[in-house]
């Protein structure tokens, strides 16, 4: 109960803190709408019947969206914390780990409520983007909204040991997600890209989140365009699942309060 | 020997060594603090006085020995570690974080993590950091971030204060009103262990100093009577034949009759020079080298 008094308590004052933070609103909250902008403004064609590419784009970007806000913030903010010694402050003091947990899960699910809501919004607004009118397509929308970003926080905690310094987090976790973009369709189709890039992307879950979008907010015909000439999303829910598992065992495992 | 369970120790330390690999951070630690004292270790860098802070508060394992804080063993984790963190308050030797949170909702903040946390606006006042209490802390100053820090240190009522360095970058007036803070708290029965490079302050505050160098505990002894301190001799100067004159002596005031006699009343600039603790500390220090 204490825990989740407290949990709460750091959830308020993290968000608190993030959005006093000039660069941590640009770059994390802002920087997807900024690329829907550009990217939608200048790629205007038609890659199917009915379907354009700023569709396609925006579908993604919601996606990406998820791990921008969960894995990449978390893998950035939480080295530093470790190197500043907020998170030694916070060990000497009777509350758990859990608590500080809970408080990232909070920041987290704002942001990503807050930044899907931001997407949607210019998505419909500018570049054609539908709402889903069936109530199976807002069901795949949740679940997807919530497996992936429970996914992409527990990957972020788990990832967040792999940089050596609080101050080089961003040039290791940056360019992952960059490369993770282009690889699983975010930035071009993704039918189009080569097969081994297709291959590799297949592996994490970005691949899985952006299909999975695409069958929210794209016309059930365009499945047929897809890889697997299916929108697969069973397949997709299962590895989302196994990463969940497999990023919350390691980010228990491997997590340390300081860098000693 | 083990430790006993009686409750008039704060701090108990039974052969404590840290070993990281072949080298001993600390090499053999017996050591007991009281209630409601102020305990200041003294020593040079590297001497393993952060090591044995750190084991103390529960932050490093420890190699070998015994130790209890308030009856307890500080690396228990859970429940029963939290409930002991509740009556500990730690100002680690350097935090550079500095959130976008003011000096008042950084402390508000961390007062609601205790049981019994003191009144935020009155601990602002203790630590001086009134006029700032609307800054955020990122702006503060090294100094007022280290009172920051204290005041974060305190806000939980601890039984027992652990200070590494806390008036590093201090001004000597903000330096003396934390020293009014800190006997404030042990009036208040406050256990205060603080490491320090500052003799002055040791010699101010605390009832009993350690000196440790190398991994091990040199002495420990009120600081004045530390190094024989009492004992040692005096340094005596003065004015003849157009010379400073200087001896050294354990019986000074027997030297000052002898000169009184033979130069017939008023010595000229007559000075007796006790030694400070810091004379004694690094001698103390030289000989451990």
């Amino acid at each position: 109960m204490k825990t989740l008094k407290l949990g709460l308590l750091r959830g308020r004052m993290e968000i608190k803190v993030f959005m006093r933070g000039r660069e941590s609103v640009v770059f994390t909250l802002l920087f997807p709408v900024i690329l829907l902008f550009i990217f939608g403004s200048v790629f205007k064609n038609t890659i199917a019947p009915g379907v354009t590419f700023s569709q396609y784009f925006v579908a993604g970007m919601i996606a990406s969206g998820l791990v921008n806000t969960g894995f990449q913030q978390l893998a950035i903010t939480i080295p530093m914390e470790r190197e500043f010694g907020t998170l030694k402050r916070l060990r000497g003091r009777p509350i758990s780990v859990s608590a500080y947990f809970i408080g990232k899960a909070y920041l987290i699910t704002f942001l990503m409520i807050l930044q899907t809501a931001l997407l949607l919004g210019f998505g419909v607004a500018l570049f054609g983007l539908e709402m889903p009118t069936s109530s199976s397509k807002w069901l795949t929308f949740t679940w997807l909204i919530v497996l992936g970003s429970a996914c992409s926080t527990v990957l972020g905690i788990a990832f967040s040991v792999v940089p050596k310094s609080g101050r080089g987090a961003s040039a290791v976790v940056s360019p992952i997600v960059i490369i993770l973009q282009f690889f699983s369709g975010v930035f071009f189709v993704f039918s189009e890209l080569p097969t081994w890039m297709q291959q590799f992307a297949a592996i994490f879950p970005l691949k899985w989140l952006t299909q999975g979008m695409r069958s929210v907010f794209l016309p059930e015909s365009f499945a047929t365009q897809e890889v697997a000439a299916n929108w697969e999303l069973g397949r997709t829910a299962i590895i989302l699942v196994v990463w969940l598992i497999a990023g919350l065992f390691l980010a228990i495992k491997t997590f340390k309060w300081s860098e000693e | 020997m083990t430790i006993s369970t009686s409750s008039e120790f704060a701090i108990e330390i039974n052969g404590l060594t840290k070993n990281y690999g072949d080298k001993f951070a600390v090499a053999g630690i017996d050591l007991t603090v009281s209630k409601g004292e102020i305990f200041a270790l003294l020593g040079p860098n590297g001497a393993g006085k952060t090591t044995t802070v750190e084991i103390l508060e529960g932050f490093r394992n420890l190699s070998s020995g015994e130790i209890k804080v308030l009856g307890f063993d500080p690396a228990t984790k859970g429940e029963a570690g939290r409930s002991w963190r509740n009556k500990i308050g730690i100002v680690l030797q350097s935090t550079t974080d500095a959130a976008d949170l003011t000096v008042q909702e950084t402390v508000e903040h961390f007062s609601h993590y205790y049981k019994n946390p003191r009144d935020v606006d009155e601990v602002i006042d203790e630590v001086g950091l009134r006029e700032k209490a609307k800054e955020f802390a990122r702006n503060l100053s090294g100094g007022q971030r280290r009172r920051l820090d204290v005041a974060l240190g305190i806000i939980g009522s601890p039984e027992l204060l652990f200070l590494d360095e806390p008036t590093t970058g201090f001004d000597p007036e903000a330096r003396r009103a934390f020293w009014d803070l800190l006997n404030k708290l042990r009036s208040e029965g406050t256990t205060i262990f603080l490491t320090t490079h500052y003799l002055d302050e040791a010699e101010a505050l605390a009832d009993r100093v350690g000196v440790i160098a190398n991994g091990k505990i040199i002495e420990i002894a009120p600081p004045a009577t530390l190094g024989n301190r009492a004992n040692a001799p005096a340094r005596i100067t003065w004015l003849e034949n157009g010379k400073i004159q200087e001896i050294e002596s354990i019986n000074p005031t027997a030297e000052v009759q002898k000169l009184m006699s033979r130069l017939s009343g008023e010595i000229p600039q007559l000075q007796i020079i006790r030694p400070n603790l810091e004379d004694i500390y690094l001698r103390m220090i030289g000989e451990n080298r």
